[in-house]
C-alpha cells in the first residue's frame, strides 16, 4: 500500500515537472524542472526495485548529461549581459515550485530508508546480479556502448571546434 | 504493510507513455534546438523506464542492463547533438530550427 502511494506520488512529480519542463520559456528554468523530472524517475526505479538504475539515473542523467547542458546554455550568454539574463532568470519566486517537488522527493527517499525493505517490491534486483549479467552474456554489448561513447567523443570534439566557422565565408 | 501490494505494472507502462507523449509534443511544438534537446531527454528516460518495468515485472536483470545502453546512447546523444547546436549558433545566431531549414546549393 506504502509503496503504491510511493509510486504515485513519485509518478505525478515526474508527469508534472516533465510538462513544466517541456512548456517554459527559459532555457534555465526548463533545465530545473528537467532535473526534477529525471530525480522523480530516480526514486520510481528505486520503489520498482532497481536500486543500481536509480543511483545511475541521478549520477549520470541528472548530474553529467544535465551539466552538459548547463554548459551550454551558459556559452550561449557570455559577458555582462549573462550576468544581467541570470539575475533576471533566477528570482526567488521561480525556485519554489522546484524546491518544493524536491522536497516531495527528498520526504520519499527519506521514508523509503527509513523503512525496512518491506516497502519495496517484491524482487529487488541488486547491483551485484546486473554486474555479473552485463559482464557475463552481454560483454558484446558492452564493448559497442563503449565504441559509440568514443565515436560520440570523436564527433563532439570535431563538431566544437571553431574553424568549421571559417568555412562559411568561403565555400558556402 | 507485511503484505506489499507490488505496482502492476501496466500502470508503469502507462507513466513510461505519458512521459514519452510529454516529450514527442516537446519535440514537435518547441522550435528552439535547446529545448528540443531536452525533449528527446524526456524521450529517452520514458524508453528506459519501460525497460526498467519489464526487467521488475520479471525479477530480471536484463531491464537495468538495457537502461545502461540506453543511458550510454543518450549521453553519446546529447554530446553530438550539443556540438551541432553550438555550429548553428554560430552559423545563425539564433537557436531557432526554422532558420537551419535549407540545404546549400
Amino acid at each position: 500500500m506504502i509503496q503504491l502511494g510511493l509510486f504515485y506520488m513519485a509518478a505525478t512529480i515526474t508527469v508534472v515537472s516533465s510538462l513544466l519542463a517541456v512548456t517554459r520559456y527559459n532555457a534555465s528554468h526548463a533545465l530545473i524542472y528537467l532535473i526534477v523530472s529525471l530525480l522523480g524517475s530516480a526514486i520510481i526505479f528505486y520503489v520498482l526495485g532497481a536500486p543500481f538504475a536509480a543511483a545511475l539515473e541521478v549520477l549520470i542523467y541528472a548530474g553529467a548529461i544535465m551539466v552538459l547542458f548547463v554548459f551550454v546554455i551558459m556559452m550561449l550568454n557570455l559577458g555582462a549581459a549573462g550576468v544581467d539574463n541570470e539575475h533576471q532568470w533566477l528570482q526567488p519566486r521561480m525556485w519554489i515550485i522546484p524546491s518544493l517537488l524536491c522536497l516531495l522527493l527528498l520526504a520519499e527517499i527519506l521514508f523509503l530508508l527509513n523503512t525496512s525493505s518491506q516497502a519495496l517490491s517484491g524482487t529487488v534486483v541488486g547491483p551485484k546480479a546486473v554486474g555479473i549479467e552485463l559482464f557475463g552474456p552481454y560483454v558484446l554489448a558492452v564493448e559497442i556502448a563503449s565504441m559509440l561513447l568514443l565515436a560520440g567523443l570523436v564527433g563532439a570534439y570535431h563538431l566544437g571546434r571553431r574553424y568549421l566557422l571559417d568555412m562559411r565565408g568561403e565555400s558556402l | 504493510m507485511s503484505v506489499a501490494l507490488t505496482i502492476p505494472m501496466e500502470h508503469g507502462l502507462l507513466l513510461a507513455a505519458v512521459l514519452f507523449s510529454i516529450g514527442l509534443l516537446g519535440v514537435m511544438v518547441r522550435r528552439n534546438i535547446i529545448f528540443i534537446l531536452m525533449s528527446l531527454e524526456i524521450m529517452l528516460n520514458a524508453c528506459a523506464m519501460v525497460f526498467i518495468v519489464a526487467g521488475a515485472h520479471w525479477g530480471q536483470a536484463d531491464g537495468q542492463i538495457m537502461f545502461m545502453l540506453i543511458l550510454s546512447v543518450a549521453a553519446a546523444e546529447v554530446a553530438v547533438g550539443l556540438g551541432l547546436l553550438l555550429q548553428v549558433f554560430r552559423r545563425f545566431d539564433s537557436l531557432d530550427i526554422d532558420k537551419a531549414n535549407r540545404m546549400r546549393g
